[in-house]
């Protein structure tokens, strides 16, 4: 045994090598990337991998793979889950052979995301098993046993880990790697595979006739367990049940649920033994409802009756408010402690030289009064910049823009997305777009790269995930494939470039594209690309604030001066922005 | 409550904090302790305010709550200010002498206080102040600076610094080692003359 100080995400890629995982896919999504990223790293990979172009196309991949007998792990964060629902569903009936793991990271208080849903839902509706840590050492250890449930019960099974878990670290002990003996074969089995109606009647029922063995099993296998200590208790899942083990008194008994679905028997037994219980879980009331529907009489403290939030994060603190609230803990072991009032706040802001905010720049100055549906990537935080009107979920750029377009609205729609957001699910919002005549423009912000969850290749990258050379797709023949006729390739460095091109779009009728294309700052860097800096001539200068006010955070204001910092790339934007030319290369004048 | 000694890691994206924790959560496992561990990822973070948690010793969750940690270490300034209420009563800090105003000062029109003020007001704890970025320069890289913060704390810590600097040594790229090594002492250095 070894032990390492690991991200949870790391122990969890190494748990998947000690299963000896054989084929692994996903797409990259805060905060489940850095699986993948693991896996991809490690030299002499004895198992397939691939960044996958969606959530649906990875499940599908996956599902085919584990059909074939072999042991498969498909990633992906919470709303990516949402893409593939339509495999998972039926997945359930379909069912495998070899063990597949569908790992959906959940992110409460949404640190990263557009929402806080609860993979666990996904699992009582699909009525698959869904095992949920509640520490990186769990998380590793619960690996190997999801990819077994899976071949016990030919079932896909849901690994949730939170943001607390993948992104947390912890000393891990891990086991070493097995190696795989499996080769994939596909056994012809219409009636397991091709789900006609005669076919998927017989395998709902067989799903259903599944549900109390593995109730019964998740139980043996330690995952849901408990210790009576006294006349009240509580029950708590994922990290909530490390944050009450923390300061929880000897005389009040814990039950910690680890796993779904619940047997309900087991668990009724529990409850009635004690006075009251309170239950302990982030997002959707899961484990609760499982409660009340076996309580009886005995009194449930949660977030049904307002003991316990139903949004936001579990922390130490929140963990201590609820329990004095429902009369677990008599005084908070925590002093409150209020931040320094009134601090300038430091968001997360587009670098430097990010090619984002001069298209955003140029955007702006041509379509002045329009709307600007955007998409999910680093360039949601246009908001900053008052270029981004809605975001509601990958893809959705192009289709709320047609949608606005078409419903009467005057003014004109300009929409931005993302390279890899376009091929993740934008293609067929632009298909739609062109077939049913909206009249807009669509800006493509292509930095060839998955830049705002890690830098992961795609299609666009001219790599695989394991480094592979690759043809790129041609972003600018697959949209007059789609139909569009005035599609222009801009470097949006160049505002002239730009704001000629946006000014051609805005006189044309029709669906128009602009794919702004220029390396993501941060990889061009790293590809050794030297631009040199750029800085402001005091003299020159007037004051006047233009270059401030793009929002570049190499530039500064002092003594009424503009100052450029050490964190200018050299893009060479605000030298175009500045009314008297006072920006200079560094070292001339 | 348990016994872990907490420390909170904060700066800038961008600046080290991830490989600082990471140097102390190896250094735990050298002395064979438990350790356990939060940071922000996600976003690319480069600019925004970040944080990392070490709970030395930690057997529970990562987190550490407002007014529990037991050192405050700061990369800058102002992201020391913006922590601080995470301390103890008798909690410290080691604060690099050093403040980058946010973009927002500039695009909001908000305003920051000053560096003397920053300073008085974190004087409410026991304060190491150090110039980590000039002293980082000094030692060969300016991009050592973390390190020279971790020489610094190391005074503070429950670990032998002798087993932060080895594990400084694994974990820095391999050409860096000899001026990581030199940063560390410095920093080491630069807390005694604090």
């Amino acid at each position: 045994m070894v032990r390492k100080y690991l991200l949870g995400n790391e122990a969890i890629a190494h748990a998947c090598v000690e299963s000896g995982v054989d084929f692994v896919c996903g797409y990259p999504g805060t905060p489940s990337s850095e699986v993948i990223d693991t896996l991809r790293m490690q030299p002499d990979r004895p198992y397939y991998l691939e960044w996958s172009v969606n959530e649906k196309v990875a499940l599908e991949n996956a599902l085919a793979a584990a059909w074939c007998g072999i042991r498969a792990l498909c990633t992906m964060k919470h709303v990516g889950l949402n893409v593939a629902a339509d495999p998972l569903m039926t997945s359930a009936y379909t069912g495998v052979t070899g063990g597949l793991v569908i790992l959906s990271a959940d992110d409460p208080f949404a640190h990263s995301s557009q929402n806080e849903q609860d993979t666990r839902c996904y699992s009582h509706f699909a009525r698959i098993p869904c095992l949920d840590p509640a520490s990186v050492q769990e998380a590793h250890d619960m690996i190997p046993a999801a990819f077994e449930l899976s071949e016990e019960f030919g079932l896909p099974v849901l690994f949730r880990p939170t943001t607390r878990i993948c992104h947390s670290k912890g000393d891990v002990a891990l086991q070493p790697a097995a190696a795989s003996t499996r080769t994939g074969e596909f056994h012809k089995d219409p009636r397991q595979y091709v789900v006609i109606p005669a076919h998927t009647r017989v395998l709902h029922k067989k799903l259903n006739e599944k549900q109390p063995a593995i109730r019964k099993r998740l139980v043996e296998k330690g995952f849901n367990r408990y210790e009576i200590r006294g006349k009240t208790a509580i029950i708590a899942s994922g990290i909530g049940a490390t944050y009450v083990q923390e300061f929880l008194h000897e005389d009040i008994s814990f039950m910690k649920i680890g796993a779904y679905p619940i047997d309900e028997e087991w668990l009724g037994d529990f409850v009635r033994k004690h006075e009251k219980v309170l239950v302990i879980e982030e997002l959707a009331p899961e484990v609760e409802e499982t409660v009340r529907q076996v309580a009886g009489c005995v009194p449930v403290f949660g977030k049904k009756n307002g003991y316990a939030p139903y949004e936001g994060e579990l922390s130490p603190v929140a963990v201590a408010a609820i329990m004095i609230k429902a009369g677990f803990l008599r005084a908070s072991p925590f002093a409150p402690s209020e931040p320094f009032p009134n601090l300038p706040p430091r968001p997360p802001i587009l670098c430097a030289g990010c090619l984002h905010r001069g298209a955003f720049y140029a955007i702006k100055k041509v379509f002045k009064d329009a709307i600007y549906p955007s998409d999910i990537g680093c360039y949601t935080l246009g908001l900053q910049l008052g270029v981004v009107d809605t975001t509601i979920c990958m893809g959705a750029s192009i289709t709320v823009a047609s949608g606005i377009a078409h419903s009467g609205e005057k003014r004109d729609v300009v929409c931005t997305i993302g390279d890899s957001t376009f091929l993740h699910t934008g293609i067929q919002g632009l298909l739609n777009a062109v077939y049913n005549g909206a009249n807009m423009t669509v800006v493509i912000l292509d930095n060839r790269i998955t830049a705002m969850t890690g830098h992961q290749p795609n299609p666009n990258s001219g790599q695989t995930a394991c480094g592979v050379e690759t043809p790129p797709v041609s972003l600018d023949a697959l949209c007059r494939a789609c139909g569009v006729t005035f599609v222009e390739t801009v470097d949006p460095y160049d505002m002239t470039g730009m704001v000629n091109a946006l000014q051609e779009a805005k006189k044309r009728n029709g669906v128009k594209v602009i794919i702004a294309k220029q390396l993501c700052v941060i990889t061009a860097r790293r590809a050794g690309v030297k631009r040199g800096r750029y800085t402001v001539d005091p003299e020159a200068c007037t004051g006047c604030g233009t270059c401030v006010r793009f929002g570049c955070p190499a530039i500064e204001f002092a003594d009424d001066r503009a100052q450029i910092n050490e964190l200018c790339s050299g893009c060479a934007v605000c030298v175009q922005l500045c009314p008297v030319g006072a920006i200079v290369r560094e070292g001339k004048k | 409550m348990t016994g872990s000694y907490d420390i909170l890691v904060v700066g800038i994206g961008g600046q080290g904090t991830i490989l600082a924790s990471n140097i102390l959560g190896e250094a735990c496992l050298i002395e064979g302790r438990h350790v356990k561990g939060a940071e922000t990822h996600g976003m690319a973070q480069r600019g925004g305010s970040v944080e990392s948690y070490i709970r030395i010793d930690g057997e529970f969750g990562p987190l550490i709550a407002p007014g529990q940690a037991d050192l405050l270490i700061s990369f800058d300034l102002l992201e020391a200010l913006r922590y601080s209420h995470f301390l103890k009563k008798d909690g410290k800090i080691v604060v690099n002498r050093h403040l980058v105003l946010p973009t927002s000062v500039y695009t909001q029109n908000l305003t920051a206080p000053s560096e003397e003020d920053i300073i008085a007001a974190l004087k409410k704890y026991e304060l190491c102040l150090l110039d980590a970025d000039k002293i980082a320069a000094d030692a060969g890289s300016p991009l050592s600076q973390n390190v020279v913060m971790l020489g610094a704390a190391s005074a503070w810590m429950p670990l032998k610094p002798a087993t932060v600097l080895d594990s400084v040594r694994r974990l820095v790229p391999k050409k860096t080692i000899e001026i990581n090594t030199k940063a560390f002492e410095m920093g080491r250095d630069a807390f005694r003359k604090h």
